[in-house]
Parts: C-alpha cells; structure tokens; sequence
C-alpha cells in the first residue's frame, strides 16, 4: 500500500502574466484636448454645424446600438425609434416643467427612452435572432405612428414638429454653433467614458458571453434573460440621449419622420463599418458615414462639373454604399478599426514585417 | 354583415399580394439560410425593367422574358460576389449583406430607369363583381389567381422535378446534400433567379395597383410579419401568414383604427406577429431549433 504526499503548488508570486494596469492613454488624451481647446478656435460655424455636431451625435447613437447588437448580441433596427423617445420626452420636460434645467431634462428625457427600451426587450426572453429584429422594427413603426398621430407630443404644433427650446445651461446661453459643438462634445466624452468602463465590468463581460452563446451563458449561471433586458435598457438611454441631441443641438427642428427607418439603419452601418464589439469603432464608423456623401457629392461636383444631377449622385452614394458594406463584411468582418489596429501592429515593428 | 364579410374578403385578397412577397423570401431562406432584405429592391428593380421594356414597344411575353433573364443574371451575380465569399458565416452577417445588397439594387434601378411613379398596365379593370350582396374586387380577384397558379406551378417545382428535389435536399441538410454531388452554387443561383421571379409576379401585380416606384421596395416591411406568423421556412406558412395579415389589417383599420387616430397599417401587423411570437417562439409552422452547448 503507498502513500502519497501531497503538496500544495507554490504561490504563484512570479506568475508568468502580469495584469496590465491602466496606463495613461496619452494619445487619448492629446485627441481629447485638441477636440476641446483647439477646434472651436478654429472650426468654421459649417465645419461645427453641419460636420462635427452630427458625427458626434452619431457617434454616441452608434455607441448605443453597439452595446446592445455588438456587446450583448442582440440586433436592433430600432434605434431611431428610441432616439425620437429621448427628443420627444427631452422636449416636453423643458415644456412642461420649465424649471429642470437642461443637463436634468436630458438625463430624465434618456430615462424615459431606457424605460421603453426595457419594455421592448421583454420579448427577448423567448424570441431570438431575426423574429427578435422584428419586434424592434414593430417597436420603431409603432414610436413613430406616435409620435406623428397625437399632436400633444409636440405640442399641437400644426407642423407637427418640435423645435429647440432655449437652451441654457446655468445662466449660459447655448445658441452659438461653438457651445452647442463643446456642450455635444461633453456629453458623448462622459457616455463614452461611461460605457468603456461598463464593458470592461462584470456587466459588460456578460454581456459578451451572452452575445458568444447565449444558452452557454446560461448554463454558467449567468442570469441571460435578465441581462438581455439591461442590455436594451441602457443602449436605449444612449440612443435617447443621441436622439435629443440630435434634434435639438444638430436639426433644431425635428419631427417623427427624422427618426425613421432609415436612420436605424444608418446607425446599423455605422456600427458594420466602424467595428461591432469596439468604443473607438462607433467614431471611426460615424465619422465615415458623415463624410463619405460630403465627399462623394464634392467629387461628383469636381470631375463632372455639375453635369449629373444630385438625385443621380444619391443613386450612386446608394450603390457606392451598399457596395462597402458587403466589401466590408466579406474582408474585414470586425469593421475599420480592425484596419487601423492591424496598421498600427505593423507600424510598432516597422520597417520589419511578422 | 355585408360589410364585414366585404372587408374580410379585402383583406384576404390583399393578403394574397403579401403571400407572394413572402414566398420569395421562404425561397431563399430555405435554400440558402440568408434573410433576404433586398426582395423589396429586388422586387421594385424586377418591375422597373419589365415596366422600362414595355414602354419602349417590346411586346408583354418578350418583356416577360427579358425581366427573367436579367434576374437570373442577377442571380449569377449575387451568387458569385456575395453568397459564395461570405459561405459559412453568422445568418446575421448575411442579412446584413443583403442590407448592402438592398442599397445596390435599389441605387442601380432608379439610377438606371429613373425615379418618377410609373404607370403598367396588365390589361385588368380594377371593377368590382358582385357575388350576391358582396362586392369583391375583379383585380384582387386576378392577383388572388395568379398567387394561386404561381404556387402551384412552384410545388410541382420542387415535388416533380430534379432541380427541386435537390434544392429540397440543400434546405434539409446542406452537408448531406454536399456529400452526394449537388452542387450548391447552381442550386443557389437557381433559388435566386426563381425567387426573383415570384418577386417579378408580385411586383407587377403591387404596381398594376399603384404604379411602378420607390415605395414598392417597402412591402418587404409588409411581409416581414407575414414570415413572422407563417415561420421562415414553410411555403404554406407564407400563404397563410398573408391571409392573417391581411385580413386583421383591413379588419382593425375599419374596426379598430378609428378610435385611436388611424392610420394603425404600418405597424398593426407588427404586433399581430408579435403576439404570436410570444405563443410560438418560431412561428406557426417553423420547426423549434434545439440549441446544444
């Protein structure tokens, strides 16, 4: 008969992988200090208006469709939808209880975007993949039946729209192109800040194994339905803020129909283009959707010299855009920030190559 | 009485219409797994070039026959460009593939044959016929034929010939299928071209009914619920759908619209599916998946 002995294995004090701890994101913050300090200065009222406020809003819509389709795996077509709550109920607080001050009414205006949010993710404790996309598309006709059919939510206005309020922030006045831009800016720093942490959390980590397999999640203990929900909920309370933003800071005036459809998918390309799964993505992505009609209309205007008519210019944006989106997903499936990522690898070794 | 048994039989009639986008969708996704959101563009694109043929003097069975031809180049296309580079991968990435696509054939249509609404003419008066006290439509009545005949035409397809019998084969088990010689590019060419085509009699008939434009490229949203109720994978099921769909839509419109401001169309059929999603996480007709770990 033997005995065995047996001993503990040592302490792992020289463990073979350190944990890297978070080192100070010098690019980051030289972008960020450019962003603030230098573009107002020299930004033009049309680069501000009419380029930088709208890809930052998109950016930060982006930001919350890819929490809940690139994240947490569940594709939505409603973003828009969810973005016209957040305008819409930002719009009737500053109406209606006109002594929130803006920051209050746009959080409570977000709020009530997650509340519906939650709300349309109910269903996805039973209902999976593609019949899950048509609930949200139910969800995005059904806000937008809504919000044009009952003239209360904009306020009998015969237009039918909803126009900015004035926007003040403590005693401040937010009217020109510059504070809307710094005000924008803000906001989207703060959510994005806000949304890198919550990824790198134990709510974002499940998340990612839900997204992975969602009955394996399941089995791990992880509590998948209730996930599932969150997940909508605070996806929706980006896009709400996004839609607010967007109406009051970008358009000015807004009505249901600037939150069609379209726009969802505008958004689902943007997070296809920029990268699913990935913060930086949703910039890269908003930014190339933005510029990329600007372009195209500039280079229609150049080599052609205004001999094609703009709504042929719109076809071939159209052809020109589904034609990236299929080159992009047959080549480089995890979007443009995989590009730059790949570049910067081979840069780090330059002019060696693997 | 009357009238609710008029507006019952308009909306089963109008269901037909919906059936027959629905059926291009099953098409494809039985044989190929992709959810294919270009039908609608697919659909308007198909119209616009048997409307663009006749206008230009060609006879109506030599536009007919042209419109097929050009699908089924499209088909080739699609298969070689899109299907055959993105095979293998997440059902998500290839409807977002044909979100692309959507955007090409949409682009390429109206850039190629213009925007403005146009007229077609199928040589069918929109008149109503009398069956006792019920007015029926004459021209629903003709699609409600032509969806008939189509399927018909489709089930004896897939029953009685070698091409359908292999494409039977792809949707049941495509490795199997593999394995003893059916080549899978043709049979993915074949069910484009096929379902385009059901997208060319369903295009036609929408745009008898409101003429050849944009917004024919929408009734995919129409027949997303339709596939919802019917399940993605079951012809029958799209039949049936349709009906459902279209007859609780006339019905809630009249009945059920007034009280809460009108216009309920776009998304009463939405939560129609919906309902029956939550009793049926698949569909009426579509099989349950049994997921494994």
């Amino acid at each position: 008969m033997s005995l065995h002995t047996y001993t503990l294995p040592a302490p792992f004090d020289n463990a073979p992988v350190h944990l890297v701890g978070s080192r100070a994101p010098w690019p980051l913050l030289v972008l960020l200090m450019i962003a603030f300090g230098v573009v107002p200065l020299l930004g033009s009222d049309y680069w501000l208006n009419a380029i930088l406020i709208p890809f930052l809003v998109l950016s930060l819509a982006g930001l919350g469709l890819n929490l809940l389709t690139g994240y947490t795996g569940q594709t939505s077509v409603g973003s828009a939808g969810f973005m016209a709550v957040g305008a819409f109920a930002t719009y009737n607080l500053l109406l209606r209880v006109p002594v929130l001050p803006l920051p209050v009414a746009l959080i409570l205006g977000g709020l009530f975007a997650a509340a519906v949010g939650w709300v349309v993710g109910i269903p996805s404790s039973r209902i999976k993949g593609f019949y899950l996309m048509v609930t949200t598309l139910a969800a995005q006709f059904f806000l937008e039946w809504i919000f044009s059919k009952f003239p209360w939510f904009y306020n009998n206005a015969s237009s039918g729209t909803i126009s900015a309020p004035n926007l003040v922030l403590f005693g401040h006045d937010l009217n020109t192109p510059t504070h809307r831009y710094l005000f924008t800016l803000s906001v989207v720093t703060l959510l994005t800040w806000v949304a890198v942490n919550l990824v790198k959390s134990q709510i974002g980590r499940n998340w990612m194994a839900i997204r992975d397999m969602d009955t394996a999640a399941a089995v791990i203990g992880i509590p998948v339905d209730r996930y599932k929900r969150q997940a909508f909920t605070v996806s929706s309370f980006y896009l709400g803020i996004a839609g607010a933003l967007w109406a009051f800071f970008y358009l000015g005036t807004a009505s249901a129909s600037s939150f069609d459809i379209n726009r969802s998918f505008q958004i689902l390309f943007i997070i296809i283009i920029g990268g699913m799964g990935s913060i930086a993505g949703n910039f890269i992505g908003a930014a190339f959707i933005s510029l990329l009609p600007i372009l195209l209309s500039f280079a229609g205007q150049v080599l052609l010299g205004g001999a094609i008519d703009t709504g042929q210019i719109q076809n071939l944006q159209k052809i020109i855009f589904g034609t990236l989106i299929i080159w992009f997903l047959i080549k480089e499936p995890d979007g443009l920030v995989r590009l730059i990522l790949n570049l910067r690898e081979r840069l780090s070794v330059w002019p060696l190559r693997f | 009485m009357t009238f609710f048994i008029e507006t019952l039989i308009g909306g089963l009639l109008a269901g037909t219409m919906y059936s027959l986008v629905a059926i291009g969708f099953v098409l494809i996704y039985k044989a190929s797994g992709v959810f294919n959101f270009a039908q609608g563009a697919m659909l308007l694109f198909a119209a616009l070039t048997f409307v663009s043929l006749r206008e230009q003097g060609v006879p109506f069975a030599a536009a007919l026959v042209l419109t097929v031809v050009v699908i089924a180049i499209g088909a080739l296309a699609i298969e070689r460009w899109i299907l055959r580079p993105l095979v293998n991968r997440s059902q998500i990435t290839l409807f977002m593939a044909t979100l692309g696509l959507s955007f090409i054939v949409e682009g390429l249509a109206q850039g190629l044959m213009g925007a403005e609404v146009r007229a077609l003419d199928l040589g069918i008066q929109d008149t109503p016929v009398m069956f006792g006290d019920i007015m029926v439509s004459h021209f629903d009545l003709v699609a409600a034929a032509t969806a008939t005949v189509l399927v018909t035409v489709l089930a004896l397809l897939f029953n009685k010939t070698r091409v359908g019998v292999s494409l039977r084969a792809v949707a049941d088990d495509t490795r199997a299928a593999l394995s003893i010689g059916i080549n899978l590019n043709r049979i993915w060419q074949i069910v484009w071209a096929v379902a385009g085509s059901v997208g060319l009699v369903a295009g036609l008939l929408w745009g008898a009914r409101q003429g050849v434009q944009f917004s024919l490229s929408l009734v995919v949203l129409k027949a997303l619920p339709v596939l919802i109720i019917g399940g993605f994978t079951s012809i029958g099921g799209a039949i049936v759908g349709g009906l459902i769909v279209g007859a609780a839509e006339n019905l809630a419109e009249v009945y059920i619209g007034p009280f809460i401001g009108g216009g309920i169309t776009p998304w009463f059929a939405y939560f129609i599916a919906l309902a029956f999603l939550y009793v049926r996480p698949a569909g009426l007709f579509g099989e349950r998946a049994i997921e494994r770990v």
